[in-house]
Parts: C-alpha cells; sequence; structure tokens
C-alpha cells in the first residue's frame, strides 16, 4: 500500500529525513515513531503529497504520490497533527463539503456523511460550529473527514494529542476497527497504544529508520528493561550504599515503609543482576519479600534506540 | 469541473459568513447613492452635456470605493488558509493547485461584481422613470460596467497574489492597496509628464484607468481594455499560482 525509496528531505541547513526506506502491506496498521524532530511529520507530509521530497519516490497504492498525485490521493485520508479546520463551518457541511471535494456527491455523499458522524461520534454536534468546538471534537471531525471517502489509506499524524484518557480510549478503539478494513499507518508518542493497535512499528531517529518490527519482536529484542524491585529489611546496613557497589548498578533509589526498604534498582539494560542482589542479601541476613525484574515495555525500546547522551 | 464547481461554493460561502462581506456591502451602497445622488444634484443645478452615467463614474466617491474594494475582499483568500493551516487538508485532498486559485479568483471576481448590481438598478430605474436622456444610450450605461469587469480581474488578480504572498491578512491588505493604487496613479504620470515622452505617454495609457472610465462612460468602447486587463489578470494569477506553490512546498 506505501512504498518508500530511499526518501531524503532538507531543509536549508537541516536535514529531515535520510535515505528513508519501507513499505506498508494492505491491511497492516504501522505506528510510526520517533523523537520529537524525528522526521515522522515530514514523512506523513511526503506520503500525502503536500510537500515534495528532495530526493527518493514515494508510492501509495502504486502510485507515484507527485508524478500521479491526484490518483494517489484519491487512496489517502490524511490527518494532519495539528488537525486544521474551517472554524466558520459547520459540522455536518464541512464533512459534506471534504466528501464532495473528495469525488462523493448525491445520495452516495450524505450516505457517508451520516456513517463517518456515527463512527465518529458527532451526531449531536453536527449543526454545531467547528469554531465553538472542543480539541476532542475538533480531533473527531478531522478524523471523520479523513474517512468520508473510505480510503484505503490512513496516515494519521498524532490522532490522540490533546485528548483526555477516555477520549484517548475511544479513539484508540476506533483506530483497532478501522484496522479491519483500512491500512493504517500512524505516529503517535503514546506507546502503549502502540503495544495494543499496532501490526507493525517503525521507528526512527535523527531521520533514519532505527528499528522495523512486530512490538513483540522488538520488545524481544531487550529481554529485561533496566529496572529491579527490591523490597527488604535490611537491619543496620544502608541499603542504597551496599547495593550500589554491586558491578552493573547505574543507581539506586530506596525509601523505608514500616521496616521494609522498597528499592528501585536501575541497572544495564539486557543485564540481569538478581542472583546477586539475593547472594548479597543472603549473606547481609537480609529478609527479602519482593525481588523483580521489571517487563520490558516499548518505551524501553524506544528509549534504547533514540536515546542521545546530549 | 465539480471538484472546481465545489471549491468556488465554498470560497463564496466565506464571504458570506464572515462579517466583513456585509460592512463593505452596505459602505458600497452608501458611496453608490452619494455617488448617485451627487450627479443628480450636479445635472439639476445647470443644463450639461454630461449623462448621470458619466458624471457617477468620475466622481469621487465611485473611484474610492473601487480602489479600497479590492484588498478587502481579496486579503483574506491564501493568507488565511496558510495562517489556519488549512492548506495542508485543502491540498493533500484530490484538488489541483490551479483549481484552488482559480475558485478563489473566481470566488473574488463574482463577490466584486455583485457589489456593481445595485448601481446598474439606479440607472434601469431612473431611465424607467422617464429621464431616458439623462441616462444616455443603452451602450453608455453598459459600457461603464464592462469596463468594471475587466478592470475588475485585474485588480483582483493583484489582490490575489498579494495574499499569496503572507499569511497576514492585513499585510496582504496592505501589499494589494499598495499595488492597486500604485497602478491607478500612473494614469496621472501622463498628466504631469505633458507630452515630453510620447512612449511612455503610450504605455501608460495600457493602464490608465481613469482615462478608460472616461471614454467607457462617454460610450466609447475601446477595445484594447478586453485584451490588455484579462490577459495581465492571467499572468499575474499565473504568477500567484507559482508563489502558492513555492510556499507550499517551502512548508
Amino acid at each position: 500500500m506505501i512504498k518508500v525509496e530511499q526518501l531524503t528531505k532538507r531543509y536549508p541547513g537541516v536535514v529531515a529525513i535520510q535515505d528513508l526506506s519501507f513499505e506498508v502491506d494492505k491491511g497492516e496498521i504501522v505506528g510510526f515513531l520517533g523523537p520529537n524532530g524525528a522526521g515522522k511529520s515530514t514523512t506523513m507530509r511526503i506520503l500525502s503529497s503536500f510537500v515534495p521530497p528532495t530526493f527518493g519516490r514515494a508510492y501509495i497504492a502504486g502510485h507515484d504520490v507527485f508524478r500521479d498525485s491526484l490518483k494517489a490521493r484519491r487512496h489517502l485520508g490524511y490527518l494532519p497533527e495539528s488537525v486544521p479546520l474551517y472554524g466558520d463551518m459547520r459540522v455536518n457541511e464541512y464533512l459534506r463539503y471534504r466528501g464532495s471535494l473528495k469525488g462523493l456527491s448525491g445520495k452516495k455523499l450524505q450516505n457517508r456523511a451520516d456513517a463517518v458522524k456515527e463512527l465518529c461520534g458527532l451526531k449531536e454536534i453536527e449543526h454545531k460550529l467547528i469554531a465553538s468546538l472542543s480539541k476532542g471534537y475538533r480531533q473527531r471531525v478531522g478524523l471523520a473527514e479523513a474517512l468520508i471517502h473510505e480510503p484505503d489509506l490512513l496516515i494519521l499524524d498524532e490522532p490522540t494529542i490533546g485528548l483526555d484518557p477516555n477520549q484517548i480510549r475511544h479513539v484508540r478503539e476506533l483506530i483497532k476497527s478501522l484496522g479491519k478494513r483500512h491500512t493504517i499507518l500512524l505516529s503517535t508518542h503514546i506507546l502503549s497504544e502502540v503495544e495494543v493497535t499496532c501490526s507493525r512499528v517503525i521507528i526512527i531517529h535523527r531521520g533514519k529508520i532505527e528499528a522495523s518490527d512486530t512490538p513483540e519482536n522488538l520488545v524481544g529484542r531487550i529481554r529485561t528493561s533496566g529496572t529491579i524491585r527490591v523490597e527488604a529489611t535490611t537491619g543496620s546496613d544502608d541499603p542504597v550504599e551496599v547495593l550500589e557497589r554491586i558491578d552493573g548498578v547505574k543507581s539506586v533509589v530506596a525509601n523505608q515503609e514500616d521496616g521494609w526498604h522498597r528499592c528501585l534498582i536501575r541497572v544495564e539494560a539486557n543485564s540481569d543482576l538478581r542472583e546477586d542482589i539475593f547472594r548479597l542479601a543472603v549473606e547481609r541476613r537480609w529478609k527479602i519479600r519482593e525481588l523483580t525484574q521489571e517487563r520490558a515495555t516499548l518505551e524501553d525500546v524506544f528509549v534504547e534506540l533514540t536515546h542521545t547522551d546530549n | 469541473m465539480k471538484r472546481l464547481f465545489t471549491l468556488l461554493q465554498r470560497e463564496l460561502s466565506v464571504f458570506y459568513y464572515s462579517p466583513i462581506a456585509y460592512i463593505v456591502l452596505f459602505l458600497f451602497l452608501i458611496l453608490n447613492g452619494l455617488s448617485f445622488w451627487f450627479a443628480i444634484a450636479l445635472l439639476n443645478r445647470a443644463p450639461s452635456e454630461n449623462t448621470v452615467v458619466q458624471v457617477f463614474f468620475n466622481s469621487a466617491f465611485f473611484w474610492i470605493s473601487y480602489l479600497l474594494v479590492f484588498p478587502v475582499i481579496t486579503m483574506r483568500s491564501f493568507a488565511e488558509e496558510f495562517k489556519l493551516g488549512t492548506i495542508e487538508t485543502l491540498m493533500t485532498a484530490p484538488v489541483r493547485d490551479w483549481e484552488v486559485v482559480a475558485s478563489k479568483f473566481m470566488a473574488a471576481m463574482l463577490f466584486y461584481l455583485s457589489l456593481w448590481l445595485p448601481s446598474l438598478f439606479y440607472f434601469l430605474i431612473f431611465g424607467w422613470l422617464g429621464n431616458r436622456s439623462a441616462i444616455g444610450s443603452a451602450a453608455q450605461v453598459w459600457a461603464p460596467y464592462l469596463l468594471l469587469l475587466v478592470m475588475g480581474m485585474f485588480n483582483v488578480a493583484l489582490g490575489c497574489l498579494a495574499s499569496a504572498m503572507t499569511s497576514d491578512q492585513i499585510v496582504a491588505a496592505m501589499i494589494s492597496l499598495m499595488l492597486t493604487i500604485g497602478f491607478f496613479f500612473v494614469t496621472l504620470i501622463n498628466y504631469v509628464v505633458n507630452s515630453s515622452s510620447p512612449i511612455l505617454r503610450e504605455m501608460t495609457a495600457y493602464v490608465a484607468q481613469l482615462d478608460h472610465m472616461d471614454s467607457f462612460s462617454r460610450g466609447v468602447v475601446d477595445s484594447r481594455v478586453f485584451v490588455f486587463y484579462p490577459s495581465m489578470a492571467f499572468l499575474l494569477l499565473f504568477i500567484t499560482y507559482q508563489i502558492f506553490q513555492y510556499r507550499r512546498w517551502k512548508v
């Protein structure tokens, strides 16, 4: 559905993306991740044929997004990051305008407008002016607009930004249900969301692809995260001082409650120090009631891949 | 074609949704009314060789309202899309760039033309009430409106160009006003230079809107303006199209 070949975009003095190549197959929900300024929005803007690349090619449904732009755009529903809307139009009117711009008319237009209003929960506000809508509703209007012509491909740039937890859950469910019929490329910073919705994740950093795999495989690549949780009574020992002496421990944070020390130990990712900690506890005659290594999440992968020390 | 119509409908609705349209319409009615009243009052005072149409289209009221209207009706067209960011949703829908430019130009033209309708009715009603000779021949009534159409094309295109250059409506209005008034005053070079340079005279004669209106309101239709103004409008729209494309790709 999407094919990107050696895509490069340079702005004066800045390389936004460099030599990006990836493919998205029909029916996939792909999460497009990366820190701010990594080039996510730039890539999406090129795919939606809003800005041309400096170098390289991109195809949507087999159509070059620049040479065959109009055909490519017909297959695409795009929700830009800032969700720009015309404040002077009413919701219903806006959806009908955009539908007709995308080639719908007559009965079909009415049916599609009704369908997307239903899907995005806009029925009760269809006669309101867009300027008077809350952020959550604006987001939904944007999403409804992207969906109105039943595009094969949806490109959503941070669809849940600025929404409250209930709305985020709603949008997440919506995206999941849309994934049955549409191919979706979405960018977001809420990684838990990606873990439950996306079948594949592409992580970019400084304009280059760092990883592209299923969330499970990515998490599997980092076996363990860098945090060990210990709860123990340590007698007269200061747990922070003792634990920090173990090789591989980066830092220890401890607090005390009813004589029990709860310690969070940060260690190198991919290293398991639980046995060392247990041995130490036995030697020192500590009583332990918890010793766990936290399960790695996509967040750990993300941090690992895109962390910079500067 | 259907897309162009959809875009045009949207652009026209922008005018009639905003209060600016009604303020402009209101001021225009007042200025045109004053101009008309002024023309009749002048002719009442003493016998004159001029018709009402002639006096109306050569009064200061007319020229002020004519020149000021272009920045107001065009300042929003492109600048607002860039400012709101709606340019991104607009241009990622399956529409061609030239369709967007054309629809914005056509909408502004239609609004501009609708502003002159009331004055046309003044003349028709005035003539119908029995003062046919004060109105002049049919050509004397229609000719100024034909000229307004083509001069409007030129100035609206100037306004579109100004609006495409910036994301700020006020800046767009300023640029547009500067260009419109600038071209208008070219006429005056004719009077100032006073035939010292025939080439300059000939060149400025093309954009001499004052002179054109003077002859058209007498019923003298000069076909050159029908070539010059529309082709200049086309050229300006082409530049607008280029700037529009350049700015959107630079985002």
